[in-house]
């Protein structure tokens, strides 16, 4: 039987012992139906979520939702939207009792005399031109005065094709204003024209992320492993897709056979009693789903498939060290 | 290794698809995150299976101190003999 210690020397050792009973237990909440911005591709308006249910507006409801979560072993909890920094109250019942992340566009600073810690993971959809396209205006320029030098927040930069070439210059912007970044893909759910992704444009992202990750160690907080999985859609001869898929909502999971997946993980709406499919949109097609959460679990629910070779076993460490350091399980 | 220890073993070398192991080859003290890289969903798994074939229930706060097939087997044991 292959060990752990029989593959790996004392360094990798010691890094997989540090992460190896961290039991991380997330799950994702809509905290409101409502943004400040109305980007093309936002999979919460386009697929119509943000009608799915109608949100609670009353603020003990949600602590004693909160208080319901952590009886259900949830000890993480990610905050999406719309925009959750709309509803500072909501977000104060998670972060009161949990370690919470907070997704949020940058436009308005959560104060941090209220959550001095809580880690924020701004969205950041491609330069000026990309952001004015898709977003409407340039966030950037808001959000990095925002939270320049701010040491719980980062950058969710969401490549698009348009990016190509182009990608260095945006990690330059977020290494001058202090702060770190993570990169995922778009996966242009409405369809936006030159905004969805050709084969030989994953290839070539692919190598321009592995290039900012060299250059960039102390900014970019990624791994190759994890670039090599989300522009391939394959893990260990494996495809990406439904029947793959980690991160769909436990009590509406009827896949057979069950696939490795999130422990009692539930994406729930903003009304505390809807469920959503998973941690994306529903409407997405699950063969071009690029989700950078979904891909990266499906990794680290899988560490016994890379208990085979020293090299696979050291890629799943870098991948789940890098999810620590996301959402603060590790430092950075 | 007396019987439920290698039951415990034959378990779980059959529920995670252990290769080139025999319950009797089983290290009984093998870490089980440490050296087999079990994770809390694997050991939810066995612990379903131990719970049909024992009888008893495996709380989900006894996971983190289940590490290893001998103290799986002794928790299995006090739990018989206690009644519980
Ligand atoms: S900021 Fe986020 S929630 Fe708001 S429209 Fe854009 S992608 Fe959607
Ligand atoms: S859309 Fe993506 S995250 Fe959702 S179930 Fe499909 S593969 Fe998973």
């Amino acid at each position: 039987m292959i060990t752990v210690s029989s593959l790996l020397d004392d360094h990798w050792y010691k890094r997989y012992k540090e992460i190896s009973r961290l039991n991380i237990r997330s799950s994702i909440y809509d905290v409101t139906d409502h943004c400040n911005l109305r980007c093309k591709g936002c999979f919460f308006f386009s697929s119509g979520e943000h009608k799915a249910a109608s949100e609670e507006k009353d603020v003990s409801l949600w602590h004693a939702f909160v208080e319901k979560e952590m009886a259900r072993g949830v000890n993480l909890a990610i905050l999406i939207g719309g925009e959750p920094t709309l509803c500072l109250d909501r977000i104060e019942a998670f972060y009161k009792r949990l370690p919470t992340f907070c997704a949020t566009n940058g436009l308005i600073k959560v104060p941090r005399d209220r959550f001095p810690d809580m880690m924020v993971g701004i969205s950041l959809w491609g330069d000026a031109a990309d952001e004015k396209i898709l977003r409407g205006k340039d966030t950037f320029q808001i959000s990095s005065a925002n939270y320049e030098g701010d040491a719980h927040a980062y950058y969710l930069y969401t490549i698009t094709p348009k990016q190509l070439g182009k990608i260095e210059k945006i990690i330059e912007k977020i290494t001058d204003v202090g702060l770190k970044v993570h990169m995922q893909l778009l996966s242009n759910d409405e369809g936006v024209d030159g905004f969805s992704w050709k084969p030989e444009e994953l290839v070539d992202v692919r190598a321009e992320m592995d290039s900012m990750l060299d250059r960039y160690p102390r900014t970019v907080i990624s791994s190759k492993y994890y670039h090599k999985i989300i522009t391939t859609g394959e893990m260990l001869g494996r495809r990406f897709g439904w029947m793959e898929c980690p991160s769909v909502t436990a009590p509406l999971d009827k896949r057979t056979p069950r696939p490795k997946r999130l422990t009692n993980f539930i994406r729930w709406a903003s009304d505390l009693h809807t469920m959503h499919r998973c941690c994306t949109s529903e409407t997405r097609d699950c063969s071009t789903c690029k989700d950078g959460a979904a891909h990266m679990s499906w990794v680290m629910v899988n560490k016994r498939s890379h208990i085979k070779t020293a090299e696979d076993l050291q890629n799943w460490i870098e991948v789940y060290e890098m999810f620590a350091k996301l959402y603060q399980f590790i430092p950075w | 290794m007396n019987k439920t220890t290698t039951r415990v073993a034959e378990i779980i070398i059959n529920e995670l698809k252990l290769e080139d192991v025999t319950p009797q080859t089983f290290d009984a003290d093998l870490d089980l995150v440490d050296e087999v890289g079990i994770d809390s969903m694997d050991l939810a798994t066995i612990a379903l299976v131990l719970r049909d074939e024992y009888g008893i229930r495996i709380d989900e706060d006894d996971y983190p101190k289940l590490t290893t097939v001998r103290i799986i087997a002794e928790y299995i044991d006090n739990k018989l003999t206690s009644g519980e």
